[in-house]
């Protein structure tokens, strides 16, 4: 019998080495291939099994309870196990799942990459090699897709600047500074496939020519640390990564760099200041890191799942990646719910669901079974939505006219107990504490800020001090030259016009 | 004491000459020394700018901009809790007084507060000596700060 447990460090935070250990004892001569995540932790730690050539699941399984399962299993009846789920595959198409970025995440071992071929593995890679790079650069326009880390610029037309501008040396530098809470994709994939990551860098060098790939990655990982550098030794050894990659000819190398606990080195320009050796701070754009990145010369810089959902749409068709999703926001979402809710996880779906749809229908409605009162959509930046707006499709541009955003694709729910005004106060605490310090607006106005929402907690001049908080948050937005100031207003204004009894305001502002 | 601090400089010499052919290798470097020594020394500061040629200033620059870096030696674990959004949302406030107050009583844990490990699905999150941690409750944590002070350093 051939087991599955996840290897991933978020089952692994809630007990799936040890279920692991205990299925070893219970089960001895037992195959346990350790995978990554399927990414539904409402049920880790999952353990599956390969029955009728199918793969079931059952979960979440404490380790008291191994040996039961081991004896239900051999007893040829796994359905009458109480924790049977049935067929992972068959629940996440139930979900209206479509796992293309994700196809082997949970999957397979994460470093095994005769498994990682036998599942269609650098099959997008040989398609950029057979053809130009202008060809391949046509058909990531021609997807749509358009950057997973936040910013959601189109992959493409980054990728043709690059290839555009004059070089003798280009870079592709990852990012993988994954620091929005509310957000674990790109974890989930480093820890799970890595492989498919290191194929989309080799990809994007291809295409623009590039030899030289940087992931960025945050110092808060750990395990994918020891992924990822497992991960490009077995790489080199298959010719995916190295100086004449898949029999080509053509040079590819990726090196990791660790972050230092920076949240600000996620935004692009400070993260190149920290790969080149200096202090995280934001730089004036133009020029373009497409145009002067790294060491001043054009380099690509994308978010993990954005190089990661490379592969999967030269392998099949560029059009087939554009059929889903709606308007401008095309392909695959890979949305984290988490919070309070009662199925976090993350969830691979084609753009366009309603924020409804994915907290009530797929995360089944709070943990707490209280009323849902908000989500943070987005990441630390991004905005509060009101339980009124839940019917907003997730879009770059749909929830941008609500002022919100899609940002990493994370989203955070809360019920009924929380206290607006401590998030307003929060994000500005935040906002403090990550700022790197060259704007102005940003380092003092978050300051401010904490101080003007305590005065009016503390009901002194309330009406006066809610607009001088509207005024100040206006000020950083328009002052700030990244988004950590520019849009680290969003989550303080989103909970005051949407909130604003718990300020103790009384007249709400006109909400759009 | 004089003795260490020479121990410690030679350390440090070798794992500059170590990383001195990469490319900007500063980080590199702050980092290995911290995973040697536990910490970063002040000596560190005026050696790491005499091999890579850079000013004294640019190096402390770069050394207090990163919450990572230590100055200090550290205790005998270390515990980041996390204190964002989505801990928040499933009671990581409450986690965070916890540990903060379990750790008060020279438990020799040193207390951290981070934003995100990535753990949100899992959450509320903590991570001692670099392993996560999820669903914790506000016991859980001062039960956890209590055990660590009672054993070893892991090696």
């Amino acid at each position: 019998m051939k087991y599955f447990i996840p290897k991933d460090s978020a089952a692994v935070s809630i007990g799936a080495e040890q279920v692991a250990d205990a299925l070893t004892v219970a089960a001895p001569d037992a195959e346990i291939v350790r995978t990554g995540s399927r990414g539904l932790y409402w049920l880790e730690p999952l353990v599956e099994i390969e029955h009728d050539g199918r793969r079931i699941g059952f979960g979440p399984i404490e380790t008291d309870e191994v040996s039961g399962l081991v004896e239900t299993i051999l007893g040829g009846k796994p359905e009458s196990h109480p924790k049977y789920v049935g067929r992972i595959e068959q629940l996440l198409r139930d979900q209206g799942q479509q796992r293309l970025t994700f196809a082997r995440c949970g999957v397979i071992e994460p470093i095994d990459f005769d498994a990682f071929m036998a599942h269609g593995g650098t099959a997008g890679l040989r398609t950029a090699l057979d053809q130009s790079g202008q060809t391949t650069i046509d058909a990531v326009k021609e997807s749509g897709l358009r950057g997973r880390g936040g910013a959601g610029f189109p992959a493409g037309i980054k990728w043709q600047t690059v290839h555009d501008t004059p070089g003798a040396e280009k870079f592709v530098v990852c990012n993988a500074d994954e620091g929005d809470s509310g957000t674990f994709a790109d974890r989930m994939l480093m820890e799970g496939d890595p492989f498919t990551l290191l194929e989309g860098m080799a990809i994007a060098g291809v295409a623009t020519g590039a030899t030289r790939g940087y992931i960025y990655l945050r110092s808060e990982y750990p395990d994918a640390f020891q992924t990822l550098n497992e991960a490009i030794n077995i790489a080199r050894r298959h010719n995916l990564l190295g100086s004449n990659i898949l029999g080509s000819g053509k040079s590819f190398d990726v090196e990791i760099r660790l972050g230092a606990g920076a949240y600000i080195c996620g935004e692009e320009t400070s993260m190149l200041e920290s790969l080149e050796g200096k202090r995280g701070l934001v730089r004036f754009k133009p020029p373009l890191p497409a145009i002067q990145g790294f060491q001043s010369k054009p380099t690509v810089i994308n978010n993990v799942i954005t190089l990661s959902s490379v592969p999967t749409i030269l392998a099949h068709s560029a059009a087939t990646y554009h059929s889903l999703g709606i308007n401008k926001s095309r392909g695959t979402l890979t949305l984290q719910l988490s919070g309070n809710v009662a199925r976090p996880g993350l969830y691979e779906i084609p753009f366009g669901a309603t924020l409804e749809h994915v907290i009530n229908e797929l995360g089944g409605g709070s943990a707490s079974g209280r009323p849902v009162r908000t989500a943070q959509v987005g990441g630390p930046l991004g905005a509060y939505v009101p339980a009124s707006h839940f019917d907003t499709p997730i879009g770059y541009e749909e929830l941008g006219e609500r002022n919100a955003m899609v940002g990493h694709g994370g989203v955070v729910v809360f019920d009924d107990t929380v206290n607006m005004a401590e998030q307003a106060r929060f994000a500005m605490e935040f906002c403090d504490l990550e700022s790197c310090g060259k704007c102005t607006p940003c380092r003092v106005g978050s300051v401010r800020a904490q101080e003007v929402i305590d005065q009016i907690v503390a009901g002194h001049d309330i009406e006066a001090n809610a607009d001088l908080l509207r005024e100040l948050m206006e000020l950083m937005a328009q002052g700030s030259l990244c988004a950590h100031g520019g849009m680290a207003p969003a989550p303080v204004l989103s909970a005051l016009n949407h909130f604003s009894e718990d300020f103790g305001v009384r007249e709400p502002a006109e909400i759009n | 004491m004089e003795q260490n601090s020479d121990t410690e400089r030679n350390q440090i010499r070798d794992i500059c000459a170590d990383h001195i052919d990469q490319q900007a290798p500063l980080l590199p470097i702050l980092h290995a020394i911290q995973s040697r020594l536990g910490y970063v020394p002040d000596i560190a500061i005026g050696e790491v700018a005499d091999a890579l040629n850079q000013t004294h200033a640019e190096i402390f620059g770069v050394l207090t901009f990163y919450h990572d870096f230590r100055r200090q030696p550290p205790g005998r674990h270390q515990l980041k809790v996390c204190r964002a959004e989505a801990c928040q949302a499933v009671g990581g406030r409450a986690v965070w007084s916890a540990a903060a107050s379990a750790a008060d009583n020279g438990s020799g844990v040193d207390v951290e507060a981070v934003y995100c490990l990535g753990n949100c699905a899992c959450a509320p999150s903590i991570q001692l000596d670099g392993h996560t941690i999820g669903r914790v409750t506000p016991d859980r944590v001062s039960n956890i700060v209590t055990g660590a002070n009672q054993t070893r350093a892991p090696s």
